[in-house]
């Protein structure tokens, strides 16, 4: 094959794979904010937590990585379950600024909390998958974004089939879309919104365990949550299609600017895009059709 | 209890209202006059640092507690009113010009967000600032002949009618001034039409819009008043750090300046101040308990970060009002002393509204 025709390939591939673990964080953003109408700035730092605690699991305590990493994920559903139902309902009926304002105190917390007990080092962990290429017509894609992306699509769909076919799944949809009329049918919304949220709190988790092979086990994994926020604007804020859409497509726009475009753009083109769509298409790609003010 | 009784209309406009009042404030400039004497140097340096977060809070405060714009990164204005002051004094302009004129880059700055935000608010217009105030960082970094890149540049002494300013007393004196100029200033503005404008369209666009207010101009006009203030703020700032890099404006001095605003109470500027004190304070408290931690804690960094979450928190949970809340709880309990109610303030059950569809 032609050189440029795999390179175009390569990262295409590589920026599906780390699109991917955007669209999940973006997806975790936006089940706890269309359950609770919370803006999760603590997402991240869930996500940055739980790849220290794997790191723990697996290089301090010698536990087996799948093992460790079931461990990782419960663990991070209980913190997410406990925050929502002791800390986060007590700010419920105030305005949405609070919410932000909490959960900002919250990831400051966990980050504090996680730099106290870890110390500020980056550091890694051996995978299954660490360093195994897989060779495809002259691209090499490395297992882990294979995995990476079998683990989102995997995700995706027994999401979609939770929240579609099960009656526990039509629950959340009715309490987040009205949360009265939830409760006058007999849905114990509460409890539902918790699930929600530890829901969200495994997603990220497992976000964590994928995304610290790559990155390193390190402090400033809670940026993605930016990344993420990005990805939920381009693809429509509040839509769970959307969320997965565009953070399939931030992180193609980033692999591709950090080749085509001069030095420097990579990092930044992720908040170009979220304050170029805000501005002259607020709706974004698959945004809810009816008017609504943004 | 105290009844007014005025017997003009100056009565009524009067800052100081009371005896007592005249009392408070005088004995509080008094202070301030005196400290820098009697303080040893640390703290000198200390409290000049504070004023000039005061001033930045001031900043945040008009645009967020007035007129409920959330700005999540204004550390961009503060970041843009250094760096152009500096580029303006290397450039040969005088220093007494070259402040102002940083104010008005910024503030001109503030316009041209302010324009766009006009159009998305509430959690949006969080989003869009949170990415300009990045965005202004990588811009500062890359942009080496104006900026210096990461290795920061030097910043010039403050120089007035050929006096120095750059002393630690001269340089305190210099922050208290403007910290009492901008003060008054905003004090006043908040009184006429502008301010109560803002007020109205904080508290229902609906019905400002109903009452003739111009909307959208007057959220512009608060974007361009508070990062004009903030610019200020930095332009002060870059002459306490001497040594300006873009790490010092980073996202979480943006998220420093919005803790300010939230724990002091949103809509007083008395607030702001008082947020920019316990804000200011905590890290200097820190060092100073650290000595006190067992080992493996006081060794970590996190420390500061985790302290900073944690009075958020309590804030948000339990005294939203914040500091200013808590102060005219205090006051009223004093001013009714034996007939104080608790239930004056008590906040009221509170249900789940969606603020989705407004």
């Amino acid at each position: 094959m032609d050189a440029q025709v795999v390179q175009v390939l390569q990262l295409a591939i590589n920026g599906v794979a780390i699109g991917s673990i955007y669209a999940l964080v973006a997806l975790g953003l936006v089940l706890t904010y269309k359950a609770t109408e919370v803006l999760n700035f603590a997402h991240g730092d869930v996500l940055m937590a739980s790849s220290f605690v794997g790191w723990g699991l697996i290089v301090g305590w010698h536990w087996p990585f799948w093992l460790a990493a079931l461990a990782t994920v419960a663990l991070a559903s209980l913190l997410c379950w406990l925050l929502d139902a002791h800390v986060l309902r007590v700010i419920v009926g105030q305005p949405q600024f609070s919410g932000v304002m909490l959960t900002i105190a919250i990831a400051f917390m966990i980050r504090g909390a996680v730099s106290m007990l870890f110390g500020p080092d980056s550091r890694n962990y051996p995978t299954p998958w660490s360093g195994q290429n897989t060779h495809l017509g002259g691209m090499v894609i490395s297992d882990l974004n294979l995995v990476i992306l079998a683990a989102a699509l995997l995700i995706t769909l027994a999401l979609f089939w939770f929240l579609r076919s099960t009656a526990l799944g039509v629950a959340i949809q009715a309490a987040s879309q009205n949360q009265l009329a939830a409760y006058l049918s007999g849905i114990r919304v509460k409890r539902l919104t918790s699930l929600v949220w530890a829901l969200a709190g495994g997603i990220s988790a497992v976000c964590g365990l994928l995304l610290a092979p790559i990155a390193l086990v390190d402090i400033s994994l809670w940026v993605v949550v930016l990344k993420a926020l990005a990805a939920l604007v381009l693809g429509g804020f509040g839509s769970v299609p959307g969320a997965i859409l565009g953070g399939l497509l931030i992180g193609l726009v980033e692999q591709f600017a950090g080749v085509y475009m001069p030095d420097g753009y990579k990092d930044v083109m992720a908040y170009l895009v979220l304050i170029a769509v805000l501005i002259f298409w607020p709706r974004g790609l698959l945004g809810e059709a009816h008017g609504r003010r943004v | 209890m105290r009844f007014d009784y005025d017997t003009s209309y100056s009565d009524g406009q009067a800052l100081l209202r009371y005896r007592s009042d005249w009392v408070a404030y005088g004995l509080l400039a008094a202070v301030l006059l005196v400290a820098p004497w009697v303080l040893p140097k640390f703290f000198v340096g200390e409290i000049t640092y504070l004023f000039i977060i005061a001033v930045a809070s001031l900043g945040l405060m008009v645009l967020k507690g007035y007129t409920g714009q959330v700005s999540l990164g204004h550390a961009a204005f503060v970041a843009i009113g250094a760096y152009s002051h500096v580029w303006m004094m290397n450039q040969g302009l005088p220093w007494l010009l070259s402040l102002p004129l940083a104010a008005l880059v910024s503030g001109f700055v503030g316009f041209c967000i302010g324009l766009p935000a006009i159009r998305v608010s509430g959690l949006y217009l969080a989003m869009v600032t949170l990415a300009f105030s990045i965005l202004v960082e990588h811009v500062v970094g890359r942009w080496k002949s104006v900026t210096g890149g990461f290795n920061g540049i030097a910043v010039p002494e403050p120089i007035l009618f050929g006096f120095s300013l750059a002393g630690l007393r001269p340089f305190y004196y210099l922050c208290l001034v403007v910290l009492v100029l901008v003060l008054l200033g905003l004090i006043n503005l908040m009184r006429s039409k502008t301010g109560r404008a803002f007020v109205g369209v904080r508290d229902s666009e609906a019905a400002a819009y109903g009452l003739g207010i111009w909307v959208a101009g007057y959220k512009v006009l608060a974007f361009v008043v508070s990062a004009a203030v903030t610019g200020l703020a930095g332009a002060l700032l870059a002459h306490h750090v001497q040594f300006v890099t873009p790490e010092g404006f980073s996202l979480l001095l943006s998220l420093e300046l919005v803790l300010m605003v939230v724990i002091g109470g949103l809509g007083s500027l008395r607030g702001a101040i008082l947020g920019a004190l316990l804000i200011g304070l905590l890290p200097t408290f820190i060092s100073r308990i650290k000595p006190m931690l067992p080992d493996h804690i006081a060794k970590q960094s996190g420390l500061e970060i985790f302290m900073f979450g944690l009075v958020l928190a309590l804030f948000v949970l339990f005294e939203p009002k914040g500091l200013n809340g808590r102060w005219i709880k205090l006051r009223s309990f004093f001013q009714s002393f034996p007939m104080y109610r608790r239930d004056t303030f008590r906040r009221g059950k509170t249900y789940m509204k969606s603020e989705r569809y407004r």
